[in-house]
């Protein structure tokens, strides 16, 4: 069998041997290594909890997105039943932005609820392994001279060493994400600051600069098709003049 | 052989598939060197496939793993500073 390389396992394994190296009798390797193993648990719990924020702080997010969603449908159809159809336009540009930060939202939350479930795991999977390594940790210093104990600590350890490296790859992997998604969640917060998914008759009259981004934003053709799928809906008993503007595209 | 997918578990691979996760490996390589994307991903899937085909070791088990495959969710620009030259497992 040929010997393993590879940049990635060079990495973890340089990981591993580090923490190995760090005293010479073995009985105090076998006490250090066991008291790190315990502190790298509870970096992983803090770790984990961490995650457990920042996925609640979106999911409320997500919530609260929903609620506007449901506020600007109405509103763009009160405002098109009073023949508003500036101002119902408006409501569904509105509407659309929110939807998509929606779908971009409950895709991070899913990512993170993935990794919260692996990691999880992963703890699951260090605490039983240093359990393991603190009942062998006593066999070795019971029964083994200081020679051969040396070995056995290293393949112990290795074990432990090993999940340690990976859970710590894990964890930096969920903080680069939830990291983004911190960004990204502060950007959908200043759209809720500057009003944007707010009512639409709190707004005073004209347009204002939201709404000029928010025409380049959200993608003209959706918005014109749902205007007139609530046309129609509406058309039966509404007093409106069909305006029969019906655009090819709208962007 | 033992194999760790980091992120996710250890898994005992027979011996008799080594041969054909070093020739996923290669593939990998190529399909980065190419610069194909779609490639890299499928084929790395079928090299994490293969390895979870073998049994996974249980939780509290101290052996360290001979070969350290990379997070399943690996994008394509780190594939980039990983499969390069033999691969993970050397020729």
């Amino acid at each position: 069998m040929p010997g393993i390389g590879g940049r990635f396992s060079t990495v973890m394994k340089a990981k591993i041997s580090k923490l190995l190296d760090k005293a010479e009798d073995p009985g105090e390797t076998l006490d250090y290594s066991y008291q790190k193993q315990l502190e790298s648990l509870q970096q992983v719990k803090k770790g984990i909890a961490d995650v457990v924020t920042a996925k609640k702080r979106l999911q409320m997010q997500s919530e609260k997105l929903e609620q506007s969603v449901v506020k600007l449908d109405t509103q763009a159809r009160q405002a098109l039943a009073a023949g508003q159809e500036d101002l119902a336009r408006t409501a569904l540009e509105r509407k659309t932005l929110a939807q998509t930060e929606l779908q971009t939202l409950d895709t991070q939350v899913q990512q993170l609820e993935t990794q919260q479930e692996q990691l999880t795991e992963n703890e699951k999977k260090l605490r039983a392994k240093i359990e393991n390594f603190r009942t062998k940790k006593e066999v070795i210093k019971a029964q083994y001279s200081a020679a051969e104990a040396q070995v056995r600590i290293s393949e112990a350890a290795t074990g432990v060493g090993e999940q340690m490296a990976d859970i710590g790859l894990a964890m930096q992997r969920a903080q680069d994400k939830t990291e983004q998604m911190r960004a990204r969640a502060d950007a959908v917060q200043e759209l809720e600051a500057a009003g944007t998914f707010d009512d639409l008759t709190a707004l005073g009259p004209g347009e204002d600069d939201i709404d000029k981004q928010l025409r380049e934003l959200s993608t003209g053709s959706q918005v014109d098709d749902e205007l007139a799928k609530m046309k129609a809906e509406l058309g039966s008993g509404a007093p409106t003049e069909p305006a029969q503007i019906e655009k090819e595209s709208g962007a | 052989m033992i194999v760790r997918i980091s992120t996710e578990a250890q898994y005992e691979v027979p011996a008799d598939q080594v041969d054909r996760l070093n020739a996923l490996d290669n593939a990998c390589v190529e399909a980065v060197e190419a610069g194909d994307e779609a490639k890299f991903h499928e084929t790395y899937d079928a090299m994490l496939e293969l390895v979870r085909k073998g049994a996974q070791l249980e939780d509290d088990d101290l052996h360290g793993s001979e070969l350290i495959l990379p997070p399943p969710d690996l994008s394509f620009a780190e594939a980039g500073e990983t499969f390069t030259g033999d691969g993970l497992i050397p020729d």
